[in-house]
Parts: structure tokens; sequence; C-alpha cells
């Protein structure tokens, strides 16, 4: 306080290098970290403005309806939701398919494109690792798409104080399916991305695996039905992932389903549902199998 | 200043120790029973294109296995303990791997969480390191618009961010004019006499690593061709180059001859290799001395009084001495 005449000067003094003595978390905090970032990634956060509209647009689309709905039902005070929560994802597959389409590449294929590969092996992170880090962040992505629009009709009939007991058992069946969406959309989304370092090509080939197998699957149930073949046309069912889950849901807990009463519609048979389960199962395997092989090479 | 990496965790060791390494491919053996020890420091790995210089780094990274023979890093195993090893070496590859889209404080910060720091320690090792290797103001910028330069500067960072004891420099000078050559040689060099660091930097220009690295290893086809100290490869052959101006007031005198003759007579052996320039072999410090009393009494200008020194060239060319550095392609 003895010289108070010269005011402070702003230098920057050059410490020299030092050391790191902190602590290192090691593995499990890398794989963590990646985790997080793709996670957040997909949803544009921590990225430019831009990269936000897409996720947080399909995001609004998927819960919008949802809102709707539920504003509707406590309006007109229904005492039951007009639509089945499973059923609700299957009406907005094509949201899901697009965010998938257009998320899954940036998880993936800019550190293809860039080559950022080496610098990841590089560190304690291993490819499998990766894999894991990737697979587990897009499923959580999609999740969150999924599972919030089936959280917002449930606490809806909460709102319309519809009956309790149906709709928790029945948001748990909506959670399932949310679930089941979210790994095969994931898995299928990441494993074709992770083939192509071009984003483009990686959102264009996903969108083409979604919509041409919805389409096939529909022509050939059309024409089974048609021809008289009703009880094998559900096996058409296991040629798209969005009717794969929505039939199987529906048969596993006995819903209503969309087009007719009967839920064994859905499915050709006690095994094949058994068989459409076992796809969900091993679709995804393989898409991870797939991935751990590509990315062992680099 | 100057601090080992071994120093750091006890005793010195040696940084990397290869025993019989060898790599074979189905068609091409990269690595030939090679043998190296490497003592802490800045040291040079020579070799042209398809030496084996990459796939050695593979290997000590511990991300390929060897065929045969024995690799440590650090004094760890690469065979079995290559986590251990990666978290302390930073690795900077020579092709392009970074990002256009996102700044260089931004990819350098998530690379240091991937090495395992906390956040707040990746931010602030980010800011450090990226000013040590000379990124200002523009280390906020999106890395797609930087320069050569400054995008080598940044994968240097990313490689030195979580403070590893070793580093290895695949081609850093790749790609740059000569002063972001000669820049980038000063910073590695600093790597090592300022941080402690100690590198491993691999180039197929031999001039470069003369001037940077106080050991060099040279492979060629995957065989070991030399190994030696710096000083051993351009051992000081005690040779001055030694030129001289004419007098201005008296054209027709010869301060070459003069000089030789003076320099002879004092005892000391004198060339000339066809120019003006008198090569003379030093016998002590007195030789400077004679030099500067005799160029003083016959009153010409000294041009130029150097060391002459061998090139690392002459490794591969025995009759030849090097004519130019920057040619000295192996």
């Amino acid at each position: 306080m003895s010289e108070p005449t010269a005011p402070p000067v702003d230098v920057i003094h050059d410490i020299g290098y030092r050391h790191y003595e902190g602590e290192r978390l090691g593995h499990g905090y890398a794989v963590r970290s990646l985790f997080t970032q793709t996670l957040r990634g997909s949803f544009g956060l921590g990225r430019s403005i831009k990269s936000k509209i897409l996720p947080m647009g399909m995001l609004a689309l998927i819960c919008l309806p949802a809102g709707i709905i539920v504003a509707v039902a406590v309006y007109t005070k229904m005492s039951k939701l007009p639509v089945e929560y499973s059923h609700y994802l299957d009406s907005m597959q094509f949201v899901i398919a697009l965010f998938v389409a257009s998320q899954a590449p940036v998880a993936v294929s800019r550190d293809l494109r860039f080559m950022t590969l080496p610098l990841y092996f590089s560190r304690p992170l291993t490819s499998r690792d990766y894999v894991r880090a990737k697979f587990g962040a897009m499923f959580c992505s999609v999740l969150i798409l999924t599972a919030l629009p089936v959280l917002i009709m449930w606490i809806g009939t909460l709102l319309a104080q519809m009956s309790f007991g149906y709709n928790l058992r029945h948001v748990a069946y909506g959670l399932v399916a949310a679930a089941l969406y979210a790994l095969l959309y994931s898995a299928i989304g990441v494993a074709i991305a992770s083939l192509t370092p071009r984003r483009g090509f990686g959102v264009a080939a996903i969108i083409a695996v979604m919509l041409i197998s919805l389409a096939v699957s529909g022509i050939i149930y059309a024409v089974l039905d048609n021809s008289g073949h009703i009880g094998v046309a559900p096996w058409a069912n296991m040629i798209s992932p969005a009717r794969l889950v929505d039939s199987t849901v529906t048969w596993l807990f006995g819903l209503a389903s969309i087009t007719s009463s009967d839920a064994g519609d859905m499915v050709p048979s006690t095994f094949g549902g058994w068989v459409f389960l076992a796809e969900i199962a091993l679709v995804p395997a393989a898409a991870y199998g797939l991935m751990v092989r590509r990315y062992r090479k680099i | 200043m100057r601090c080992d990496p071994g120093h750091r965790y006890g005793r010195p060791v040696s940084v990397i120790i290869t025993d019989n390494l060898t790599k074979r491919f189905p068609r091409v053996t990269a690595l030939d029973r090679l043998t190296v020890d490497v003592q802490p420091g800045v040291v040079g790995l020579v070799g042209a294109n398809g030496a084996g210089k990459s796939t050695l780094i593979k290997i000590l990274l511990g991300l390929a296995p060897a065929t045969e023979g024995s690799a440590r890093v650090l004094g760890l195993d690469v065979a079995t303990e290559g986590g251990a090893i990666r978290e302390r070496v930073g690795y900077m590859p020579e092709h392009d791997c970074l990002p256009p889209d996102v700044s260089a404080t931004e990819f350098v910060v998530h690379m240091a969480r991937m090495s395992g720091l906390p956040a707040s320690a990746a931010r602030e090792r980010t800011a450090d390191t990226l000013r040590h290797v000379g990124l200002y103001e523009e280390r906020y910028r999106p890395i797609g618009g930087y320069s050569t330069g400054m995008k080598q500067r940044v994968k240097l960072a990313q490689a030195l961010v979580h403070d590893p004891q070793l580093v290895l420099l695949d081609e850093p000078t790749n790609g740059l004019d000569p002063v972001g050559r000669d820049e980038m040689l000063a910073l590695i060099r600093r790597i090592h006499s300022d941080f402690g660091i100690s590198v491993l930097v691999t180039s197929h220009l031999l001039g470069e690593l003369e001037r940077t690295c106080e050991h060099v290893v040279v492979i060629d086809g995957g065989k070991l061709l030399r190994s030696s100290s710096t000083a051993d490869f351009t051992k000081a052959t005690a040779m001055l180059a030694v030129e001289v101006t004419d007098r201005r007031s008296d054209p027709e005198f010869d301060a070459d001859a003069a000089l030789y003759e003076r320099l002879t007579t004092a005892g000391l052996t004198v060339t000339t290799d066809g120019t003006r320039v008198l090569v003379v072999e030093i016998k002590g410090d007195e030789t400077y001395d004679l030099i500067r009393d005799a160029v003083a009494d016959l009153g010409v200008g000294l041009v130029r009084m150097e060391q002459r020194r061998h090139h690392i060239s002459e490794v591969f060319s025995d009759d030849q001495p090097a004519a130019e550095e920057e040619s000295a392609h192996v």
C-alpha cells in the first residue's frame, strides 16, 4: 500500500514449460469422455448453431404430435389415449430414420475422413473402446429421441387422470419399444456410416436402407396377403427394422395392432415371434462385430 | 533446465531399446533384426520412404505386433504393456489428421481428455501447450483456415498436451517452407532442452537431423545402417576455412598466396580447394591466434573463419563430400 503511484501494468510472464503432475484418469475416463462428446454432438451440442438445427428439429418433430395428442386427450377428457405408445413410434419411424441418417455419419465418418483415428489409437484408448463408445453414444441419442415422446404421452395420461395402472404397464411396453428402435436403428446406422469416410454417402446409404426395406417389406406383405397366403404374410415384417420392432412388441405384450384387433396378425406365429426377437438381438450384434473388424485394421 | 525423462521416475533409462526386432508382411520385410538403444535426448531416425520408419513407430506404440524380437519403450514391453506406453508417449503422425471445422483449442482439449486428463486440466494444458508451440489468437479459429505450419503446430501440440515422457514425431517438417522448417526444428530442440521430453524424430532429410539431433539412427530396407551420435557423424575434422580480401591499395598483391606462405612457415598444414578458401588444420587454440595475427600483419580483410565439419550424408557416399545439405535425400 506504500506505492500508490504506479498503476498496475498487465504483463504476460513466460513461466516456461510446466510438467503435468495432476491426475490421469486413464482408459475408462477416456471412453466415457468420447461417449459423452459423441452423444452431445449428435444433438449438435458443442457444435455450431447450424449443426443443432437438424437434430433438434427432429426431436421437436417427434415430440410435437405427442404433445398434441396429450392436449386433445386432456381437453376432451378421454379415458384412454387414442394411440398405443409403441404404435406412436411406428408412425414416427421416418423421423427416427432421418435422425439416424443425419447423425450416425457425424459420429463416425469425420474421424475416418480427417484421419483422426491414429491420434485416438496412439492413446490408451483401443479400437474396441472406440467402437464401444460410438455405438453406445448413438444408441443413447436415438433412445432419447424415441423415449421422450413416450414419456410426454405418459405424463399426459397422468394430467388427464387416466387409469394409472393401465398406463404404467403400457408406458413400460412403449419404453421397451423405444429401446428396441434405438438399438436397431443406431446399430444399422453406425455400421453403415463407418463404411464410408464421406458423410453424404453415409446419409444417403442409411436413408436408402431404411426406406427401401420398408417399401420391400410392405410390397411383399401385400402380395402374400392378396394371393391368399395370409398366414405367411407377416414374415415380410422382418425385412424392415420399424415393422420388425412394432410387430414384435405388439405380439410380445399382446397389444392391439393398428390394422386389426388380432395381435397375432403382426407375427406369423409364436415361433415367428421368437424368430423376430432373435433377429432384433442378432442384427445389432452383427453390426457391432462388423464395426470391431472394421476398426481393428486402422 | 535439462531433465531427462528417466530422471522423473528415478534412474535414467534407455528411452527405446529394440532387440532383433523384425516385422515381416506377407510380401515384404519391413524391419530386419533391428537392434538399437536410444538414450534420452533428441534422436533422429533417418531412412528413405519405405525404409521401415512408420512400421517401427507402430510397433513402438504397441499397435502392431513384431514378428520376431522385442522392444521396450521407457522400460515397458511393447508386446504386453502397450496401454501403459501410450499413456506416456505422444505421437505426431506424418499425414493430415485434423478436422477442419473445429478450433485448435477444442481439438487439443478433446485429445487431452482422450489421454485421461480431467476436463479442467485438459483446458489448462491445452492453453499452455498451444502457447509453447507458438499458436496464439488463431487457436480459437477453425483449423481449416490454418497454414501448413500452423497445422503442424497443432499436430505437435496434441502430441505434447498430456505431458508425455517421449514424443514420436513422424516427418514433422514435411510440407514446410525453409523458414517453417527451421522454426519446427528449433521447436523440436526445445521439446527436449526446455520441456525435458525425449524426442524421436523421423525424416528423410539428413541435413535437418544433423542440425537437430544428438543421435541419429539410419535405417535402410528395415536394416540398421548406422546408429551413433551426431558428434561422431559430423566429427569436427579440426579444419578451419579461411577467406581473406585483397588489399584495396595494392591490387597486384596476392593475399591468398601471402597468407598461405605465412601459415605454412608457422608450421600449419594448409590446403586450397580451388576457390579462394584456405583450409587450415587446427593444431590447438593458438591456431586461431596465428591466423588472426597473420591477417592483421598482411593488412587484408578477413571474410570468413569457420569450422569445417563433415556432413551426415557422407555416411552414404564416402568419397563425395556433401555438396548441398538440402539435397541430401537418401
